[in-house]
C-alpha cells in the first residue's frame, strides 16, 4: 500500500501540474497573496532591525566603550553634579556632553554633539574617525565639525561658515573639518562643549555624562551609588538605553505593522483555500482513482499540502524580495520609522537579517498549508465511488459543520477585548479581531442560509433556479460569499476605523487650536527657544492682542520609562474645552493642577485625583491630577502645568511656544512681517495660523492613511478573486445542471443572466454580512487596538457615504465577475456537460 | 414530423472519422421509435444532431416544418425549449429545485401562465403517483421516481418530439419497467414522436419499431 502511495505522489503531481496550468492566473494570485503576506512582514522587520542596529551601533560610535551613562530631561540638568562624579574613584574617565538639535535658519536641523574632547576620546578615541587634526581649532569659540552626511545635507565644506540659532538669534560658525565617511553615517555635527554652553545659552548645564569605570569597579554598586547622587529627573543606566528607548518608541507602531502582516498572510492562506478548492474539485475524479487504487487519506492530504507548500515556497521567496527591496527604498527614501519621525536624522544601511527572513519563509509556507488543510481534508474524505461518478458536487456548507464552534468564537471575542494591554501590547484586542474574524467567516453558510431564506418566491425560471441555488449555500457559493466578507469587513473595518480617526481629529483640531497663531522658536531639545526679552517683544507687537507662552520640556518621571513632555503654559487663558472639560472628574485638592493625555495615564497608571511628582529643576513637584485629555501628537504622554508653577520650581524662564490672539482687523501676515523686523530676518520664529496648522495636521493623516487605499484595492481583489473562484467552482460543480439547462432550452444569454443574479445577491449578502463583521473590528482597532497600542481615544464616525459607494462598487463587480467567472457555462458545449449519460 | 435528409456527421481534425454517412430517416407524430447499435457507432450524435446540440457537416433535420440545422445556437435553444423534451439516463433533476419545480421549469421557461402551469404540472404529478411529493427536493427520491419526474419534465410542455437515451441504464429491470411503461404512455397521451437510444432489448420491446444504426445507416430490426 505504501508503494502504491509513493509511486502515485509522481502522476498526482503531473494531475496537479494540469490543474494549476488550468489556473495560471489563480495561482499567481495565490503566489502573490502569500509574497505580499511574507514582503510586509519582512520589510518591517528589516527596516526596523536595521534602524535599531544603526542606532545601536551609532550611539555606540558616539560612547565608544563607556560603561555607564548619565542622562537628564531634555533640556539638561545642572553641571554642578559633574565634578562629583568625575572625583569618584571608580570612575576613570568622565565625559559630559551636550546634545541637541542645532536649528539652521532655512534648513533641516543637524543633531549636535558638544563634547570636552580630551575626555570624549579617552572613551572613545574614533569619535572622529581616522581624522587627525589640531585640537586647537576644535577648541576655537566658533568651530564646528560636521559629519560628511551632515556637511552633504547642508550643501557645506571645511572651510565655510554656517548660520545657526540660538534662542531668537543666530550666530555663525565655522567648519573646521569635515569628518570621512566611515567615521559616521549620521546626520551630525561636534563642537566643543564650552563653545556649545556659551554659544547656544546653555552655561551651567549638560545633557549627559558618559562614564568609563575604572578597572574592577562593581558597575551595579556604582551605578546605584551614582544614582543617589543625581537630582530628581535625573538617571544612569547603560550606554544603550537611548537605543532601547527607541525600541520601545517604536515597538506599537512596528506591531501593528506586523499584524498587518499577518492580515496580509491570511488573506494569502485564503486565496490559497480558494485555489485548492476548485482545484481539487477539478481533480474529484483522479483523487477518487488513486484512492481506489490504495492511496490513503493521509497520502491524499500529504501530496495536497505538498503543493501547496510549493506555493507557499514560491511566494515566500518571492516575497523576500519583494520585503527586501522594500526594506531597502524605504530606509532610502523615508529613513528608519518610515516618516514616522522617531528616527530623524539617522541615515540607515540595510542589515539582511537571516533569522527574520527564516521566520518569514516559513510564515510563508506555514499560511498556504494552513490555506490548504480544508479542502485537502474534505478531498481526502469524500467517498471514492460517489466522486468517479459524472454527479454535481454541490453539497450544503451547512450540513457538513456545526455552529457553536463560530458562536463560540464571537462570544469569546467580547472578554477577549477587554484583557488590559499586555507590556503595552494589546494581545487581547487582536486576539478579539481574530475570533470575530473566523467566528464570521465559519457562521458563514448559517448567515447566509438564514439571510437568503428571506428571498422571494418568484415565477421566472431563471430567477427561480437562481435562488432555489443560492438557498441551499453549497461549498463554492461559501467560498464567494466568505471571499466577499473577508474583504469588506477589512475594508469596512478600515474606513471606519480611518474616519474615526480622522473625525476625532477634525474635532480636536477645532478645540484645541483656539489662538489665532501660533509662535514657535524650537522645539524642546532644539537651539531655539524664546526668551523673556523676546517674549515682551513679542508681547509689545501692534498685532498682538493677548498671548500665552508654553515652555515645553522633556523629563524622565523613573529611569526604565519614556520621557513625558511637560507643558507649563501660561493660564492667562482659558484652556481649551477639550482640557478644561474633564477638569469635573477630578476631586478637589490643594496641590497645583496638572492635566494629563490619556498616553500619561495609561503609561504611569495616573488617573483624575491622583498626586503625581514630577521631576522639576533640582525637587520633585507635586501635582494633583485635574482631568485627562485626548492628544494626538506625543505618544509618550505629556502633562499640562502652570507656567507660574514651573517657574517657581525651575527658575527657567525660557519658552518654546507663544499662543497669540490678533488684534481685530491684524492677520498671520501682518504679524509675521512684525516679527521678522523685530527678530531681523526671517526663519528664526516659525509663525503658523490655526488654519494652517490644521490643514498640514489633516494633510499628513491622509498621507499617512494613503497606503489604506492600497489595502482597500488588495482587499476588493480579494474578494473579487474570490467571487471568480467560487464562482468558477460553482460552474465546474454544476456543469451537469448548466448542461441540462441548456438542453431544456435556456440560452447562454440567460445562463449569464441566472449567475449574475447569483453573483448579485451573494455580493449583497457578503456585503451585508461583511458590513456588520467589520463594523465589530472598528469597534475593536478604535475602542480597543488603537487606545492600547497608541494610547488615544477616538469617538466612532461612520463615513457612511464611502461605505455605500464601496458597497455598490463591490455589488457591481461581485455580478460581473461572477459572470465572467461563468462564461464556461455559456460557452461550453452542453453535450460535454451531460457527455457521460448521452 | 421529422424529416433527416443526407446527414453525415464527421470529427477530428486531421483524420476525420466519418461518424453518419449520408443517412435519411423520418419519424411521423406519434412513432416511438427504439435505436439500437454497438458502442461508439453514433447513437448519441444523431441525437445531438437532431436536438440541435450539434451542426451536421452535410444534410438537413427538420422537425415539424422548421429546419433545425439552418439555426443559430439562440434559435436552436428557443426549439429545444418549445419543441423537443429530454430524458436521460443519470436524470439530470436540478438539485435545488423541488420535483413540482422541477417538472414546471419547460412551463416556467415558456412563459405559460402560473396558474395554468400549477394545474398541469399538479395533473402530472397525478399520472405520475407522486403528488403527495411535490415540495420535496430531488434527493429524497429513489431512483425510479426520480426518473419518473425526469419524464414529467419532458413531456409537461407538450413537446413534438422526445429524445431519450438510456433512460433504464441506472435503474433495476423492476424500476426500468415501470419508467418505460410511463414513457410510452405519456409520449402516446401527447401524441408526440419519440426516439429511444438503448442498448437493452426489453427497453426497446416498448417501442413502436426498433431500428439498428450500423456503419451503413438506419435499418429496421
Amino acid at each position: 500500500m505504501k508503494m502504491i502511495a509513493r509511486y502515485a505522489t509522481l502522476p498526482t503531481l503531473a494531475l496537479a501540474a494540469d490543474a494549476w496550468n488550468a489556473n495560471r492566473g489563480r495561482l499567481l494570485l495565490s503566489v502573490v497573496g502569500v509574497a505580499l503576506g511574507v514582503a510586509l512582514g519582512v520589510a518591517v522587520h528589516l527596516i526596523n532591525g536595521s534602524a535599531v542596529g544603526e542606532f545601536n551601533a551609532a550611539a555606540r560610535q558616539l560612547s565608544g566603550d563607556a560603561d555607564l551613562s548619565i542622562r537628564g530631561p531634555l533640556g539638561g540638568f545642572d553641571e554642578s553634579i559633574y565634578p562629583r562624579i568625575a572625583a569618584m574613584p571608580e570612575v576613570d574617565v568622565a565625559s559630559p556632553a551636550i546634545e541637541l538639535d542645532l536649528r539652521i535658519p532655512g534648513k533641516r536641523a543637524v543633531h549636535l554633539l558638544a563634547v570636552d574632547p580630551f575626555q570624549a576620546l579617552r572613551i572613545q578615541p574614533r569619535l572622529f574617525g581616522d581624522r587627525m587634526m589640531d585640537m586647537q581649532r576644535f577648541l576655537d569659540p566658533d568651530a564646528i565639525l560636521l559629519s560628511r552626511a551632515a556637511a552633504d545635507g547642508l550643501g557645506a565644506s571645511a572651510g565655510e561658515r554656517i548660520t545657526v540659532q540660538a534662542g531668537t538669534t543666530s550666530f555663525t560658525m565655522t567648519i573646521v573639518a569635515v569628518l570621512a565617511v566611515d567615521a559616521s553615517s549620521q546626520r551630525i555635527a561636534y563642537a566643543d562643549i564650552a563653545t556649545a554652553q556659551w554659544r547656544l545659552g546653555r552655561l551651567g548645564s549638560i545633557d549627559r555624562i558618559d562614564l568609563r569605570l575604572a578597572p574592577g569597579a562593581d558597575r551595579r554598586a556604582v551605578s546605584a551609588r551614582i544614582a543617589s547622587m543625581l537630582p530628581p529627573g535625573v538617571h544612569v543606566s547603560g550606554v544603550d538605553a537611548e537605543a532601547q528607548d527607541a525600541v520601545a518608541m517604536t515597538r506599537a507602531y512596528r506591531i501593528n505593522l506586523d499584524m498587518l502582516a499577518l492580515v496580509a498572510l491570511f488573506t494569502g492562506s485564503f486565496l490559497v483555500f480558494a485555489t485548492q478548492a476548485l482545484t481539487i474539485l477539478q481533480r474529484r475524479a483522479e483523487i477518487a482513482v488513486l484512492r481506489v487504487l490504495g492511496v490513503t487519506r493521509g497520502g491524499i492530504v500529504r501530496i495536497l499540502v505538498a503543493e501547496s507548500a510549493l506555493v507557499g515556497a514560491i511566494g515566500a521567496a518571492l516575497g523576500i524580495a519583494i520585503g527586501s527591496g522594500l526594506a531597502w527604498v524605504a530606509l532610502t527614501r523615508f529613513g528608519g520609522d518610515l516618516g514616522a519621525g522617531y528616527f530623524s536624522g539617522v541615515a540607515i544601511p540595510l542589515r539582511w537579517d537571516p533569522w527574520v527572513v527564516a521566520l518569514y519563509f516559513a510564515l510563508g509556507i506555514g499560511a498556504s498549508v494552513a490555506g490548504c488543510l480544508l479542502p485537502a481534508r474534505n478531498a481526502a474524505a469524500e467517498p471514492p465511488a460517489p466522486a468517479l461518478k459524472a454527479a454535481d458536487v454541490t453539497e450544503t456548507m451547512a450540513s457538513r459543520r456545526p455552529a457553536w464552534p463560530g458562536l463560540a468564537l464571537l462570544i469569546i471575542a467580547g472578554p477577549l477585548s477587554m484583557i488590559p494591554a499586555v507590556d503595552d501590547l494589546p494581545l487581547g484586542g487582536y486576539a478579539a479581531v481574530a475570533a470575530v474574524l473566523s467566528g464570521a467567516l465559519w457562521l458563514v453558510p448559517f448567515v447566509s442560509e438564514r439571510l437568503l431564506a428571506w428571498l422571494p418566491g418568484v415565477r421566472n425560471a431563471v430567477a427561480l433556479v437562481a435562488i432555489q441555488q443560492l438557498r441551499g449555500v453549497n461549498n463554492q457559493l461559501g467560498i464567494s460569499i466568505a471571499a466577499i466578507v473577508v474583504s469588506f469587513s477589512l475594508m469596512a473595518a478600515m474606513l471606519i476605523m480611518i474616519g474615526s480617526f480622522r473625525g476625532s481629529l477634525e474635532r480636536w483640531l477645532d478645540d484645541i487650536l483656539p489662538a489665532d497663531v501660533y509662535m514657535r522658536a524650537g522645539g524642546a531639545g532644539q537651539s531655539g527657544f524664546i526668551d523673556p526679552v523676546a517674549l515682551e517683544q513679542i508681547a509689545a507687537l501692534p498685532s498682538v492682542d493677548q498671548w500665552s507662552a508654553v515652555r515645553v520640556r522633556e523629563i524622565r518621571v523613573a529611569a526604565d520609562q519614556l520621557p513625558l513632555t511637560v507643558l507649563a503654559r501660561d493660564m492667562n487663558r482659558a484652556l481649551p474645552a477639550a482640557i478644561r472639560g474633564v477638569e469635573r472628574n477630578a476631586p478637589p485638592s490643594n496641590l497645583p493642577p496638572a492635566w494629563i493625555t490619556e498616553a500619561a495615564a495609561d503609561l504611569h497608571g495616573w488617573k483624575p485625583g491622583s498626586v503625581i511628582e514630577l521631576p522639576l529643576g533640582n525637587a520633585r513637584v507635586s501635582f494633583a491630577v485635574a482631568g485627562i485629555w485626548r492628544d494626538y501628537t506625543r505618544q509618550n504622554g505629556a502633562v499640562l502645568i502652570d507656567r507660574a508653577r514651573y517657574l517657581e520650581a525651575t527658575g527657567d524662564v525660557r519658552v518654546n511656544d507663544v499662543w497669540i490672539w490678533l488684534r481685530s482687523g491684524k492677520s498671520p501676515a501682518t504679524l509675521t512681517a512684525e516679527v521678522d523686523a523685530a527678530f531681523g530676518g526671517a526663519g528664526l520664529v516659525d509663525i503658523r495660523d490655526a488654519a494652517t496648522i490644521r490643514r498640514f495636521s489633516l494633510t499628513m493623516f491622509d498621507r499617512t492613511f494613503a497606503v489604506t487605499y492600497v489595502l482597500e484595492g488588495v482587499a476588493v481583489i480579494i474578494g473579487l478573486f474570490g467571487i471568480s473562484v467560487g464562482f468558477s467552482s460553482q460552474v465546474l460543480a454544476r456543469r451537469g445542471e448548466f448542461g441540462v439547462l441548456r438542453y431544456i432550452g435556456v440560452t447562454r444569454g440567460q445562463i449569464a443572466m441566472l449567475l449574475a443574479i447569483e453573483g448579485l445577491i451573494a455580493g449583497i449578502v457578503g456585503i451585508v454580512y461583511g458590513l456588520v463583521t467589520g463594523g465589530a473590528i472598528s469597534v475593536l482597532l478604535v475602542h480597543v487596538i488603537n487606545r492600547q497600542s497608541f494610547h488615544w481615544s477616538m469617538d466612532m464616525h461612520v463615513p457612511v457615504g464611502a461605505l455605500l459607494a464601496l458597497s455598490a462598487v463591490l455589488v457591481v463587480a461581485a455580478t460581473v465577475t461572477a459572470v465572467a467567472s461563468g462564461r464556461q457555462a455559456m460557452t461550453g458545449q452542453p453535450i460535454a456537460a451531460v457527455k457521460d449519460d448521452w | 414530423m421529422l424529416i433527416v435528409r443526407g446527414l453525415s456527421k464527421a470529427y477530428g481534425a486531421a483524420d476525420r472519422q466519418q461518424v453518419i454517412r449520408n443517412l435519411d430517416f423520418d419519424l411521423a407524430p406519434g412513432d416511438y421509435v427504439a435505436i439500437m447499435g454497438e458502442s461508439g457507432i453514433g447513437k448519441s450524435t444523431l441525437l445531438n444532431l437532431v436536438a440541435g446540440l450539434d451542426v451536421p457537416d452535410a444534410g438537413t433535420i427538420a422537425i415539424g416544418g422548421t429546419e433545425v440545422s439552418s439555426l443559430d445556437d439562440r434559435g436552436r435553444t428557443l426549439f429545444r425549449r418549445r419543441d423537443i423534451g429530454f430524458v436521460f439516463q443519470a436524470f439530470h433533476l436540478l438539485p435545488r429545485l423541488s420535483i413540482a419545480q422541477n417538472i414546471g421549469l419547460p412551463l416556467s421557461l415558456l412563459g405559460v401562465p402560473a396558474c395554468e402551469a400549477a394545474t398541469r404540472v399538479g395533473a402530472m404529478l397525478e399520472r405520475l403517483r407522486l403528488s403527495d411529493r411535490a415540495d420535496d427536493l430531488p434527493r429524497t427520491l429513489s431512483s425510479g421516481q426520480m426518473q419518473r419526474i425526469a419524464i414529467g419534465r419532458a413531456l409537461i410542455h407538450r413537446p413534438r418530439l422526445v429524445l431519450a437515451d438510456e433512460p433504464t441504464g441506472n435503474l433495476d429491470p423492476d424500476n426500468a419497467a415501470l419508467v418505460l411503461d410511463l414513457l410510452r404512455d405519456e409520449i402516446k397521451a401527447s401524441n408526440a414522436a419519440a426516439m429511444l437510444v438503448t442498448h437493452s432489448h426489453a427497453a426497446a420491446a416498448t417501442a413502436q419499431r426498433t431500428l439498428i444504426f450500423t456503419s451503413s445507416g438506419l435499418s429496421p430490426q
